[in-house]
């Protein structure tokens, strides 16, 4: 069993809902990347979405741009990030790590090239937000050849035909988009989110986990409520981009705590 | 499979998308060849673009290169003054068939911006365009005419704040929206069906000068020339001549300040396979597959991928693609006005630049059509200033 597979399975039995941060490889530096990460992984992740810094990230709002616009300038690249799972694993740290990057950083890397160093560094899978799954097929085939997934998305406006063929295809968790529109905080959460999961539900067992403006503790809370993941990126960049540059590990920490602990008082899911 | 020429294109795009994605094509292919939305697109052009636009012969400059009879295609004459126009109508009046109330739309000489504004001032639809800053700076006139027709107009400052950043934020305001919301994309790339969709609604403009040719010289022509950004006029252009084999097709890109200075905009020429914003196909990027900047004095020009179908017809050798620089385009631009009468647009002005340097190689009873893709009109301060500052230049030199 995958380390995703055995990470769901087990918080499936405890009732509790994954807390799943995103945060780009050499943001805010280069130098404390490592550190940072691992603080965040200790401090309660259940699953770290890594993202590979791209200059024109379509799917993603201003706090993320930004982000990853920095790492880019940081001078960190796919292999970069590669490498850094690589010292994260060796190091001893077992959490599971998915690359969230977009389709062109992994096209000029080389597909094949890819899924073998990243099955090499101890990579669990990948996310690919402008890799509908329409387009995914050689994608696909490339990763399951080395036992990496491909996490594929279910959006609020995808349609019942399309829900069917995205479950068919889909590995180790769904990525449910909460609402249209990019990566970014929000005030609330929309009101139909709560539907769209549980008729998601009826479609697959696979866990489902929500992204896209899960801001706070309420929002996990609300989140763990009905689905099996709760994913964070903007909140988690605001923290670090308003924290003091000796604190940022302190606050991330913290913030990761808080979240994690709202997943705890979770309903078991269905 | 559909949405590809060959290996290129696709849609590579958010989930949120799909949806808006396969309704626009299902709505396209059931539409399209439909009576009452021919004749609607057809007295639009014909009554408020003022199709069909004519095919003007270069008298003068032909005497003097001593060589060719060029033609143009006046695309500059058509309402709004440029090609954009064919398409962005026929997008608005598509998407208002579909139930479409607001159209988001990117813009890079402004051209398009302006014939998005017009089409949705003429059929009572709110519109947004996303212009760059720097583009803004440069096609202030454009800026101001979207406006008094009502658009509502932001500037964007993310990356190189010029057209690919505009279209970026086109998406992500379509993603936010996707429910009343239609995306006018106004070159041949992006996602599928746009590439398809542009061509289609371009394609007037080959269809009508290939006929004008034949009746003016009684035969095609040797070679049919274009310039090429992301590839919406010369696609359209070229699309009527693609099975008449022995029809030269040239498309031109930018060289900017040369293709080995590496501040250029030809992905055509040194570009290589990548995904650009949602589809594969020939673009500059760096070893890791970061989008490179590029540089062009047309704004129009100045995008770092081809369309799709572009890419094709390069590999396929169908099309030969070549470019000029920004130095040869504003001679041209200079030539056009005082030997012809016509302002051309900086970006038009390539293709010209191009054509003017075949002819004299060619044999006088050779015949070459050159597609004037739009005016100059927007492009005035700054080709005049740059004009000085090469002339100042060359004295020094």
């Amino acid at each position: 069993m995958s380390r995703i597979d055995q990470m769901f399975a087990r918080l499936r039995e405890q009732g509790e809902c994954a807390l799943i941060p995103y945060i780009p490889v050499g943001y805010p530096t280069v130098e404390g990347s490592e550190s940072l990460i691992r603080t965040i992984a200790e401090s309660g992740a259940d699953l770290i979405e890594l993202g590979v810094p791209y200059a024109d990230p379509l799917a993603d709002g201003p706090t993320i741009q930004e982000a990853s616009l920095k790492a880019v300038s940081n001078g960190v690249n796919l292999k970069s990030c590669i490498a850094m799972v690589r010292t994260l694993r060796d190091k001893g740290l077992e959490t599971p790590i998915v690359l969230m990057g977009y389709c062109n950083s992994f096209l000029a890397y080389g597909l094949d090239n890819l899924a073998d160093d990243a099955k090499e560094a101890g990579i669990d899978g990948f996310i690919i937000p402008d890799l509908p799954s329409t387009m995914a097929k050689p994608y696909v085939e490339i990763f399951e050849a080395r036992g990496l997934k491909n996490i594929f998305f279910l959006a609020p406006t995808t349609s019942e035909a399309r829900e069917a063929a995205v479950v068919e295809q889909g590995q180790g968790f769904l990525y449910c988009i909460s609402v249209t529109g990019v990566t970014g905080e929000r005030k609330s959460l929309p009101a139909e989110l709560r539907d769209f999961i549980h008729q998601a539900r009826q479609v697959t067992t696979l866990p489902l986990a929500v992204g896209f403006g899960i801001s706070n503790e309420e929002h996990v809370r609300e989140v763990s409520e009905y689905a099996d993941g709760a994913i964070v990126g903007s909140a988690l960049i605001n923290v670090i981009k308003q924290s003091e540059p000796h604190e940022i590990e302190a606050k991330a920490g913290e913030f990761i705590r808080t979240l994690k602990q709202a997943t705890r008082k979770a309903a078991t899911p269905i | 499979m559909e949405g590809f020429f060959g290996q290129y294109g696709g849609a590579y795009v958010a989930e949120t998308l799909i949806r808006n994605l396969e309704e626009l094509y299902g709505e396209y292919e059931r539409i399209k060849d439909e009576e009452d939305f021919r004749e609607e697109i057809s007295q639009l052009l014909k009554n408020f673009v003022g199709r069909p636009t004519p095919i003007s012969a270069l008298h003068r400059i032909t005497a003097e290169l001593g060589g060719a009879k060029i033609y143009l295609k006046r695309e500059d004459l058509t309402h709004t003054g440029a090609h954009k126009i064919n398409n962005a109508l026929a997008q608005a009046v598509l998407a208002k068939r579909m139930g479409k109330t607001r159209i988001v739309a990117e813009t890079g000489a402004g051209q398009h911006g302006v014939a998005v504004a017009t089409a949705c001032s003429l059929l009572g639809m709110t519109c947004v365009v996303y212009m760059g800053a720097v583009d803004a700076e440069r096609q202030a006139p454009n800026v101001q005419r979207m406006k008094l027709l009502g658009a509502e107009l932001h500037l964007v400052h993310s990356g190189q704040k010029t057209l690919k950043d505009a279209i970026s934020e086109a998406i992500r305001d379509w993603i936010t929206n996707v429910e009343d919301t239609h995306y006018l994309l106004g070159s041949a790339v992006g996602p599928h069906p746009f590439p398809n969709m542009v061509r289609d609604f371009q394609s007037v403009i080959g269809e009508e000068a290939r006929e004008q040719i034949l009746e003016a010289e009684g035969r095609l022509p040797d070679y049919v020339i274009a310039c090429v950004g992301g590839g919406s006029n010369s696609i359209g252009m070229f699309n009527a001549f693609l099975d008449d084999a022995d029809v030269k097709l040239v498309g031109v890109q930018a060289a900017g300040e040369g293709l080995e200075s590496g501040k250029h905009a030809s992905p055509l020429l040194k570009g290589t396979h990548g995904i650009i914003q949602g589809s594969l196909t020939y673009m500059l990027q760096d070893e890791d597959g970061q989008i490179l900047e590029t540089h062009s004095i047309a704004p129009g020009l100045d995008y770092p991928g081809a369309g799709p179908q572009h890419s094709y017809l390069k590999d396929t050798g169908r099309v030969e693609y070549t470019s000029v620089n920004d130095r040869e385009a504003l001679m041209a631009f200079e030539e056009l006005c005082r030997k012809e009468g016509i302002l051309p647009a900086l970006e038009s002005s390539h293709a010209v630049a191009y054509a003017l340097k075949l002819v004299s190689q060619l044999p006088k009873d050779a015949l070459v059509l050159v597609n004037l893709s739009g005016r100059g009109d927007k492009d005035l301060s700054q080709a005049i200033a740059a004009l000085e500052q090469l002339k100042n230049a060359e004295v020094l030199v």
